[in-house]
């Protein structure tokens, strides 16, 4: 599931591979602290205030203190923001009650921030399997009040999305990243609503072969997403590298018009490739290219 | 006919339009106000194979996006407390699984269904969900989940989930008892419409004589609520506040009102 | 899942409270905070049941050198008697720092 992608189209750029230091190698709370201007990270919520899952304990599920999702604000190129950072190694990165409270909570604190006088951005760090099961109904109602959240503060300053890897955004959470006003992701990273695994299990290795790398990495990699518009900015595994691209994102503001609300362009792509047809991954980006709406329509 | 086609037709005052065969609209009258009806209804004909049951697959997160923000674009130069009630009724299986729909990016169009109702809410419109069926995963988060108010009729055949009961057990490595067992005592995990009317998302479930096929009382009922649902979005919160601070929320949420307070202090 | 609750003889307590680890698969998390001398008190909750000696070995053999006065609170997901003993001395040099 985590084999490496395939190399990306283009010379390789080994001086900026051998010079770099690996973001995706950090844990949650690394890569949030990272992102941020050196010495003005603070957490809020972290571990010792052990605000735990309430529900896994009862289903002899071990849980963590921090409920998998880290919260730290900070300033980004001085500028106020609030970094939270899903923690792929427990649970799969899977949303809870608390974890995507914890998510909501704060994007809708840094919203109420912005319309006070203290613009703050938010990042997210997104490597999550969605909802996680062992809270089901109540992850999938907070990834619900996630994306409301995300809306409320991405009308007033950038919510940018980071996609590194290893384990990629999938499930709900997919759909908060594609509310982002930004999102930057790395040729490891994977951006999809249902997994290989997933679909393989409700649809027959016919529909999707989970085992064919190839075939994931096409459709769901980081390279793909970006060549084809699902994804801004493609970025090396490099931690300047991806702090630059985060603070370039914060300042090209709020999009005029964010990749959700451009109706128009998805009706004009979807009409572009028949379903039952479809174009090869590698096509796909060119069919696109020529898909722009019509006259009249709206956007 | 699935349960939402049988619930738009039923609630609607007038004709029953198809936005394209797997997505039906309606205008309903709610006491003073036109509501719009949006169901996602079984094509079994649909190009997208993995689409035909009623899933929210690529065609109908466009569909749901642009239907909803048409409705808001005609209602843009209307006071914002006289903006139409926007009425997912849901019955739906749950997101297409396919190839080709991660191959066009289908959680971009769940995300523009999910960003039009949103700004529906945010806009002034009362959105109300109606959960005739069953109501699982991605498909309820594009379709039903962004509501002001949620209501559900008490059915056994109302069943809202994150995922399958077959696939919950595989993937969490329980048996199909065990998770029932779990579910008994974890009110989040059950598949039961009365427990998940304890977690503070339901404003109201509904008692109806026929959930398949709504008998004139249950239209009446449904009508009513509804209209009461508008008059308490009206009122309400624009954003999704209120699930954390309904009766049920205050038991079962302790932790979501714990986290949020925490967060709020140590902020500044 | 299983509860472990154990002490140990403990003089120094650590400069101040330190958290290091993930409760991903063959990891563990532990927490810790300063205590009066006197004791260590341990407790586990590790999603592997039945190896309570294991646990006492590992933690006797770690606090007879290190004689750490703290609470410490371990959440494992199945790590290695090596990673719980390499995780132990992180959390005392963390808080070091």
């Amino acid at each position: 599931m985590t084999s490496p992608p395939p190399a990306a189209d283009g010379p390789t750029d080994w001086t900026a591979i051998l010079a770099r230091t690996g973001f995706i190698e950090l844990d949650a709370r690394a890569r949030a602290t990272a992102l941020l201007d050196d010495g003005t990270a603070r957490e809020l919520c972290g571990p010792f205030d052990r605000i735990e899952s309430p529900w896994l304990e009862p289903q002899g599920v071990v849980p963590q203190s921090d409920d998998g999702v880290i919260v730290v604000k900070g300033r980004l190129d001085g500028r106020p923001a609030v970094v939270i950072a899903i923690e792929q190694a427990f649970q799969g990165g899977g949303i809870g009650e608390v974890s995507g409270v914890k998510i909501a909570a704060a994007l809708s604190l840094a919203a109420r921030d912005s319309r006070d006088g203290t613009p703050t951005v938010a990042v997210l760090l997104l490597e999550t399997g969605g909802v996680r099961l062992q809270e089901a109904n109540l992850g999938l109602a907070t990834v619900a009040e996630v994306c409301s959240a995300l809306l409320e503060l991405r009308a007033l300053q950038p919510v940018i999305g980071v996609i590194a890897g290893t384990l990629g955004c999938f499930g709900g959470m997919s759909i908060a990243a594609g509310l982002c006003s930004t999102l930057i992701i790395t040729a490891e990273g994977r951006l999809g609503l249902d997994g290989p695994q997933v679909i393989e299990s409700e649809a027959g290795v016919a529909e999707f072969d989970a085992s064919d790398h190839t075939l994931i990495w096409s459709i769901d990699g980081g390279a793909q997403r970006t060549r084809t518009g699902l994804a801004d900015v493609l970025v090396l595994d490099d931690v300047t590298a991806m702090r630059s691209a985060v603070i370039e994102a914060m300042e090209r503001g709020v999009p005029g018009e964010h990749r959700s609300r451009r109706i128009g362009e998805l009706r004009a792509r979807l009409e572009a490739v028949d379903p039952t047809d479809p174009p090869a991954p590698a096509d796909l980006a060119a069919v696109w290219a020529h898909a722009v709406p019509r006259e009249g329509d709206r956007p | 006919m699935s349960r939402g086609q049988s619930w738009t037709r039923a609630l609607a005052d007038g004709d029953v339009t198809h936005v394209v065969p797997s997505v039906i609209t309606a205008d309903a009258a709610l006491g003073a106000d036109t509501a719009r009806l949006i169901a996602v209804v079984p094509d079994p004909r649909s190009p997208y194979r993995r689409a035909r049951k009623g899933e929210v697959g690529l065609r109908e997160g466009l569909a749901l996006a642009e239907t909803v923000t048409g409705a808001v674009t005609e209602d843009a130069h209307r006071a914002e407390d006289r903006r139409r009630p926007i009425v997912a009724v849901v019955d739906l299986p749950s997101q297409a699984y396919g190839r080709v729909e991660e191959l066009l990016g289908i959680h971009h169009a769940l995300a523009a269904a999910v960003d039009a109702y949103a700004s529906a809410r945010a806009a002034g419109h009362p959105v109300i969900t109606l959960i005739v069926g069953t109501a699982l995963s991605g498909g309820l988060l594009a379709h039903g989940y962004q509501a002001n108010q949620i209501l559900a009729l008490d059915d056994p055949g109302v069943v809202i989930h994150a995922m399958h009961k077959e696939a919950a057990a595989r993937v969490t490595r329980r048996t199909s008892d065990e998770l029932d067992e779990l579910a008994a005592r974890i009110p989040p995990l059950s598949y039961e419409v009365a427990d998940w009317a304890k977690l503070g998302l339901c404003d109201e479930l509904l008692d109806v004589e026929d959930a398949d096929d709504p008998t004139e009382t249950d239209v009446r009922t449904a009508k009513d609520a509804l209209t009461a649902a508008v008059e308490r979005a009206r009122r309400g919160p624009r954003d999704l506040s209120n699930r954390l601070t309904s009766p049920g929320a205050r038991v079962t949420r302790a932790a979501s009102r714990r986290i949020r307070e925490a967060l709020a202090a140590q902020w500044h | 899942m299983q509860t472990l609750n154990f002490e140990f003889p403990a003089d120094r307590p650590p400069p101040r409270r330190a958290h290091v680890g993930v409760v991903g698969s063959g990891d563990l998390e532990i927490l810790m905070t300063p205590e009066p001398p006197g004791t260590a008190r341990v407790r586990v909750r590790t999603s592997v049941d039945g190896f309570d000696t294991v646990w006492r070995t590992v933690l006797e053999r770690f606090f007879a050198r290190h004689r750490v006065a703290a609470a410490f609170e371990l959440n494992d997901f199945g790590a290695t008697p090596g990673v719980v003993t390499l995780r132990l001395r992180q959390a005392v040099e963390e808080s070091r720092r």
